[in-house]
């Protein structure tokens, strides 16, 4: 069973990694605020507050969104998953991708797998530099709706124009997939082998929190190791939206997957009916159909 | 019946504890359903393991009338064994998830047992006589040479020692595609009613060949699914009515002289959400994990992650009185959707005149409130704080800033610890709390 399906006996807050996380994020943005060497008034002084407080939001938010696929994943490898719980964790999963459709950042994350290689692990290094960058160079995304896990009120809505606009890339096998190619390989190769795009210094510490985070995750078991070898772990990150990227231009491996959600898995857990159009399972049909033949003697 | 907190009204005192007393627990000594028969005299458990261990209440003992009864073990029975299902390749687990009294209508008596997949009607009945003098046969069972037999006896009832026997005597299978979570027998004594994530059936006692769906709730296609029934009650007095209640925190009251299919409710019960303590758990810390009627049957109390509820059958659109259980928990739900104790199922129930409502909560603690003098109480369940006879001290648990002696930081509260299961007596003041795998059980100080 997989470190984040033990409970602990003692809650001490948030996790390590998490923490780690958290810090890491705020440590860059203290890092990056002092070297720039400007005078800082006090009006910015709190706009940078605020971007902090976004900045942590969405990384907040990040995190919980690969919490929630790892249990999901996780889940469905189990002997016969409760029900409620995943359709609970996937309605999380919905709510945070709603959210950051509404804001932007969903489309940031699809914008920057366009154009990328087939290079799994690569790409998820590319894409989380470059939206560490882009928060560089902007000063971070403008503030969406805030709501925190421990405070209770919600501030206003700004979505920054800037993300918004970016186009939609021919597709991208969604965070999700990425996420999960992370896990299987060694973090540190895919740390050092950088996309090449503009790294700089500040984006170190970005990078150690992923470390972190990669370590933690790179010692879950993840049972089909190749990627897209397991057409029902694809299935299961394949539909969250399919209006914004299409698994099958991207991931040259896999084979064109029905788009089946995650409750399709379900539904095909428990019961026989609905279609299903796996390439095997067609093969055993016309394989039954042959026996058939032979049987009746047609 | 006076409160349950303070002065001259109830004081706890430890009973009884029933389990190992290792620190290693076995996974299926883990209890997983508690349950009072009718008349009290009864107290069934069922455990992970597929076993069902009935106690009986013992007479007073003459010497020490300021004491009641205590609960020994009056049979112990295999209810359910672990199944593959070769179609899914998947097992199907023994666990009892819920045990059910069927109400006593001779000198046997009757529970319905079930895990994720089937339910079992038990007979459990006793034998205290049996026959000697037989003819045809030995004293031990061996069959008599018919030639040799030159004379013809009567045989005689001898008594024995008293022997309890557990027979199952219906089967109920193959009717549940997803994980039975409830069942409840009608006041009709007749028929009763079992839910799974999806479907909601209705048997007869008798029949066990066929049953009847009476809510189907899933979506034609599957990714639409975003709800699941979470627990299912038949109305104590009404035997056309029953509710069931969602992922959602929601609860459809139906009436079964509507339509066949009761997936159009009746009443729908449901409380608005404060939009100031919304957060991306609202829904999972909403969903509903029991749902229980008063013995009157004009109320019925709900339990999700953080609070309970009582609903009056009258009034749909909100609860007519909420009890938080451990809100302190609110600033931890990412911990604990992490280690998925956000997930834990806690179960309520109400004592025999409904005016107090107890339920569980983590570090082995359990909740009681009453619902009169709106005073409520933390016990905990542990060998520790169990000296016999004792009375129980309330626990405390503190919310931040200054920590008080005797009182718990919310850090340090073992979340392995957790009290899902209790069970309170339906005429006297007798509480059981399933603490892991042991059985507490507690009695109010006879004044």
């Amino acid at each position: 069973m997989s470190l984040l399906c033990q409970a602990p006996t003692a809650l001490v807050g948030w996790p390590p990694w998490l923490e780690a996380s958290v810090q890491h994020a705020s440590q860059f943005w203290m890092a990056n605020m002092y070297s720039k060497g400007t005078k800082r008034k006090f009006s910015d002084s709190v706009d940078v507050a605020t971007d902090n407080k976004a900045v942590l939001y969405s990384r907040q938010r990040q995190s919980l969104l690969d919490m929630s696929l790892i249990k999901l994943q996780l889940c469905h490898m189990l002997v016969e998953p409760n029900m409620c719980r995943s359709v609970l964790i996937a309605n999380t999963v919905r709510h945070i991708q709603e959210e950051m459709t509404h804001d932007g950042s969903w489309q940031l994350v699809t914008e920057a797998f366009s154009g990328s290689g087939p290079s799994d692990h690569l790409v998820a290094t590319e894409v989380l530099c470059r939206s560490s960058v882009l928060e560089q160079q902007d000063g971070g995304p403008k503030l969406y709706s805030v709501m925190g896990y421990d405070s209770c009120h919600e501030e206003e809505v700004v979505t920054d124009e800037g993300l918004c606009s970016v186009a939609v890339g021919d597709g991208a096998p969604a965070l999700l997939g990425t996420i999960d190619h992370c896990w299987d390989r060694a973090v540190e190769d895919r740390v050092i082998k950088d996309s090449g795009s503009e790294v700089k210094d500040g984006t170190r510490s970005w990078e150690g929190a992923k470390t972190v985070m990669g370590q933690v995750f790179g010692t879950f078991e993840i049972k089909n190791g190749a990627p897209g070898s397991d057409p029902a772990l694809e299935e299961l990150f394949s539909a969250v939206d399919a209006s914004y990227y299409d698994l099958d231009t991207i991931l040259t491996d896999i084979q064109s997957t029905p788009k089946m959600g995650p409750y399709n898995l379900l539904d095909s857990m428990t019961s026989s009916h609905g279609p299903t159009s796996n390439s095997s399972c067609r093969t055993d049909l016309n394989e039954l159909d042959h026996i058939m033949e032979i049987i009746v003697g047609s | 019946m006076a409160g349950v907190a303070g002065g001259n009204d109830f004081q706890w005192c430890f009973s009884q504890v029933k389990g190992a007393i290792d620190e290693d627990v076995a996974e299926a000594d883990i209890i997983s359903t508690v349950e009072f028969n009718n008349s009290g005299e009864f107290l069934a458990t069922g455990d992970k393991g597929g076993r069902v261990v009935i106690f009986q209440h013992e007479q007073e003992c003459k010497n020490r009338p300021h004491l009641r009864g205590e609960y020994n073990v009056y049979s112990t029975f295999q209810s359910h064994e672990p199944e593959f299902d070769y179609l899914k390749s998947l097992e199907i687990e023994e666990k009892i998830n819920k045990i059910r009294w069927l109400p006593q209508q001779n000198s046997a008596h009757f529970l319905l047992s079930t895990n994720d997949k089937t339910i079992k009607l038990w007979k459990i009945s006793e034998r205290d006589k049996r026959a000697e003098g037989y003819n045809l046969k030995d004293e031990d069972g061996r069959l008599r040479d018919p030639f040799r037999i030159t004379s013809l006896r009567v045989p005689v009832l001898m008594p024995m020692d008293l022997m309890v026997e557990a027979s199952p005597r219906r089967v109920f299978a193959n009717a549940h595609t997803y994980h039975i979570n409830s069942i409840s027998v009608n006041s009709d004594h007749q028929t009763y009613l079992s839910a799974d994530d999806l479907r909601i059936n209705l048997w007869h006692l008798e029949i066990t060949d066929r049953s009847f769906n009476i809510v189907d709730i899933k979506p034609a296609n599957m990714e639409e699914l975003t709800e699941v029934i979470t627990a299912a009650e038949c109305q104590p007095n009404q035997c056309n009515v029953f509710v069931y209640s969602s992922s959602k925190g929601t609860i459809r009251l139906c009436d079964m002289r509507a339509a066949a299919l009761c997936d159009r409710h009746t009443k729908f019960f449901e409380e608005p959400e404060d939009p100031s303590s919304r957060s991306f758990f609202s829904e999972i810390i909403s969903s509903i994990s029991d749902v229980k009627f008063s013995h009157s049957g004009r109320y019925m109390m709900t339990r999700d992650y953080l609070s309970v509820k009582v609903w009056d059958l009258n009034m749909e659109n909100r609860p007519v009185e909420t009890y938080q259980v451990h809100e302190y928990l609110r600033s931890k739900l990412c911990s604990l959707y992490e280690n998925d104790c956000i997930f834990d199922k806690f179960e309520c129930c109400w004592n025999g005149s409904d005016s107090a409502i107890m339920t569980g909560s983590y570090n082995n603690f359990f909740r009681m409130f009453d619902r009169n003098t709106r005073k409520d109480i933390t016990l905990e369940a542990s060998r520790e704080s169990s000296k016999p006879r004792g009375t129980l001290k309330p626990r405390k648990v503190s919310t931040g800033g200054k920590r008080k002696k005797d009182e718990i930081s919310v850090d340090s509260l073992d979340f392995n610890k957790k009290i899902l299961h209790t069970a309170w007596h339906p005429k006297e003041n007798v509480i059981a709390v399933a603490a892991t795998n042991n059985l507490y059980i507690f009695q109010d100080k006879i004044n």
